[in-house]
This record gives C-alpha cells, sequence and structure tokens, in this order.
C-alpha cells in the first residue's frame, strides 16, 4: 500500500505550495498519474479521505487525469502503445524500449483561497 | 497522520535502531506537519497553481543526496528486494561470513517491526542498523539519510540496505543505491516477474535463490528468467544456495569487481 506513502506525499506538497501564496486550503487538486507509475488509483481513493483530514486538502475535489503509457523500440524505432512496462514491441517483439509516456505522478495544479 | 506509515500518532512510525537499543529512546521519525494557520484572505478569491510538481520529487532529492555521499565515499550501496522469505537475510549473512575478511560490510536492515534480523548480523560482527518501519511497507531515501549518519560507515565499504520484504511498494522508491538487487527463491512461481513488474524492471541484479531446491519443486528457471528479461532486458542473473553455498562464488566476483568500479 505505497499509496498511503504517495497520498502523503501530496498532502506535503499541498500544505507547502498553500503556505507560500499564503492560502487557507485547497478547493481542488489536479493530478496526474500514468498507467506505468505503479499507482493503483483505486488504491489512492481508498487512503484519500483518511489522509487529507485536518490538512489543507481536506475538502478539496481531486481531479485525476490518467496518461496512457506509449513506449518507443530501440531496435525498430516503432512507437506503441503500453499497458504493461513488460509490453515488447508489436513489430519486432523487441523488449529493448524507451517508454516515452505514462510514468508520470504528478501535482499539476492546485486551486486555492 | 504520521507521514509515512499512515498511524495516528500513539508513535507507531518508523524508528532506527542499532541492536540493543530500546525503541523508546530511538529517535522518532515521523513526518507530522504541523497545523499551519494562514491569514485568511477575505475576498475569498480563488487562485490556480501551476506547480507541476513530481509527486516522488522529495524521496528523490534525498536518493540523489545519499548517492553523492556514497559516491564521495567510494562506498558501494547495494538496495535488497524481495517477497518475505525469499532468502535476503539469508543470502547476506552467507555474504558477509564468506567475505567480511576481505571487505569492510556495513547493513541497513528494513522491517515493518523487531531487532531479529539487525541481531542476527550483528552476530557476526557487522555494523547494522535497523530501521523498523512501523505500518510502512519500504524504506524511503529519508530513513536510509538517517540510518547512515548513525552507522559512520567508512570510505570503500560496501552497504547492503535489506528492503522491507514486499515485491510491489519498494519499487517506487530509491534509496541512492548504486544497484538494486531483487531476490527471487525457486519455490516462488516462474511468472513473478509479469506479475510484479516494477520491482523487476527498476533492478539491476537478479538473485534466484533456493537453487538446491530444484529437483524437489516444480519451477522452469529459464522461464522464470525469460519472464524476467521481458520487463527488464538487462538484467544480471546469479542461481545461488545461501543454504548450500552453491553459485555464491559468482556472486562474491561480481561484488568485488563492480565494487572497485561504482
Amino acid at each position: 500500500m505505497h499509496e498511503l506513502s504517495i497520498a502523503l506525499g501530496i498532502v506535503k506538497i499541498a500544505e507547502d505550495e498553500t503556505a507560500k501564496v499564503n492560502a487557507a486550503k485547497v478547493t481542488k487538486i489536479e493530478l496526474e498519474i500514468g498507467v506505468l507509475s505503479g499507482i493503483e488509483i483505486e488504491s489512492l481513493n481508498f487512503v484519500w479521505e483518511s489522509v487529507v483530514q485536518d490538512t489543507v486538502l481536506e475538502r478539496a475535489e481531486k481531479e485525476i487525469t490518467v496518461i496512457e503509457g506509449r513506449g518507443k523500440c530501440i531496435d525498430c524505432n516503432t512507437e506503441f502503445d503500453m499497458e504493461n512496462i513488460y509490453d515488447c514491441c508489436p513489430k519486432c517483439n523487441s523488449n529493448f524500449k524507451g517508454i516515452l509516456k505514462g510514468k508520470e505522478l504528478k501535482v499539476k495544479a492546485l486551486e486555492v483561497i | 497522520m504520521c507521514g509515512t506509515c499512515g498511524c495516528g500518532t500513539d508513535g507507531n512510525g518508523p524508528t532506527i535502531l542499532k541492536p540493543g537499543e530500546h525503541t523508546h529512546q530511538a529517535e522518532h521519525h515521523h513526518h507530522h506537519h504541523d497545523n499551519h494557520s494562514h491569514d485568511h484572505s477575505h475576498e475569498h478569491k480563488h487562485k490556480v497553481l501551476e506547480i507541476e510538481q513530481d509527486i516522488l520529487q522529495n524521496n528523490a532529492v534525498l536518493a540523489a543526496r545519499n548517492r553523492g555521499y556514497f559516491e564521495a565515499k567510494n562506498i558501494f550501496a547495494l538496495n535488497l528486494v524481495s517477497s518475505p522469505g525469499s532468502g535476503k537475510t539469508s543470502i547476506l549473512e552467507r555474504t558477509l561470513t564468506d567475505l567480511k575478511d576481505e571487505i569492510p560490510f556495513y547493513v541497513i536492515e528494513g522491517d515493518q517491526q523487531t531487532l531479529n534480523d539487525a541481531n542476527r548480523i550483528d552476530a557476526l560482527d557487522i555494523p547494522v542498523i535497523q530501521i523498523n518501519t512501523g505500518k510502512g511497507c519500504h524504506l524511503e531515501s529519508d530513513m536510509v539519510y538517517d540510518a547512515v549518519k548513525k552507522l559512520e560507515i567508512k570510505n570503500d565499504a560496501i552497504l547492503m540496505i535489506e528492503n522491507v520484504g514486499n515485491l510491489v511498494c519498494p519499487s517506487m522508491f530509491d534509496l541512492g543505491e548504486s544497484k538494486r538487487v531483487v531476490i527471487i527463491s525457486t519455490t516462488e512461481g516462474e511468472d513473478k516477474p509479469i506479475k510484479y513488474p516494477d520491482m523487476f524492471h527498476t533492478s539491476d541484479i537478479c538473485i534466484i535463490n533456493k537453487i538446491d531446491l530444484l529437483p524437489y519443486v516444480n519451477i522452469d528457471v529459464d522461464k522464470l528468467k525469460n519472464y524476467a528479461l521481458q520487463v527488464n532486458p538487462k538484467l544480471l542473473f546469479f542461481e545461488v544456495s545461501a543454504t548450500t553455498g552453491q553459485g555464491m562464488e559468482k556472486w562474491y566476483k561480481w561484488l568485488k569487481e563492480n565494487r572497485i568500479n561504482s
């Protein structure tokens, strides 16, 4: 359940950023989570309520943008969609690839008041 | 709520102890946030902060700091990860016993509870620190940072960091290690690398332990390796038995060679 640590990391970022601009609370938080990031969004949602309690995020709306996975084969340069980190190149079956997208784990924006 | 383990305020977070120390004397490793009280803007105007911040950034920053420290002191740091029961501690014990006259070793043990593993290492006269993560399921770079300060590692040593037994969570947290070593045993399923791909994806070395049990277990080691290579084509394998010592020489050779180049 590393999503708990991730949720606490998000709270820390929100607390720091709101303090910087002297805001009282966050009304909306926008997150970007890639499908290859290793985070289960359901698990994150499960721990969310208890983690944000008594923090600036307590009543914030949470918006998660899921980033689909995309890789590029190192052997034949084919770009392809990835659902799993172990997906191989659909053209030449090589396992050597670069991950172009899908590893994101980011707080994109905060709406504060 | 506690910063790492999600406990309440009952002091159940990570503790960092040397064998013989008592829990209540240990520095407590909480990340509690102060209750900020900000001046209220009475206009209640919404403001959007485009921060674009990586959530793991704090961990990454301290991991980089650890890595710099290790490089400056020529310390070869290994992060050992596996499911519980794969034999991390047994491999460690055997390695330390066989090589401790040649190489200075230091050990950080990560477990949710108990000093048991640290006591096993301490019995070999190797400097060791136990991190108890409480309810936490993995080590993070700040815990290693604190433990390293307490260990006072000499130059040119090998630091073995035994992570919490868990094939999922530790994969996301860089500790600043030189190399990550995933351990799997022959009593586990050969498809584990694709069931838990993140750990194999982020590791450099894969040790297949309990190789002496091959006649008794139903596992195809080549298949296991192929699955692992599918996830991470750069993985380097060692087949060993920590119990009989089979295959350990190759692992030792790799340790000795890579320690110099680290």
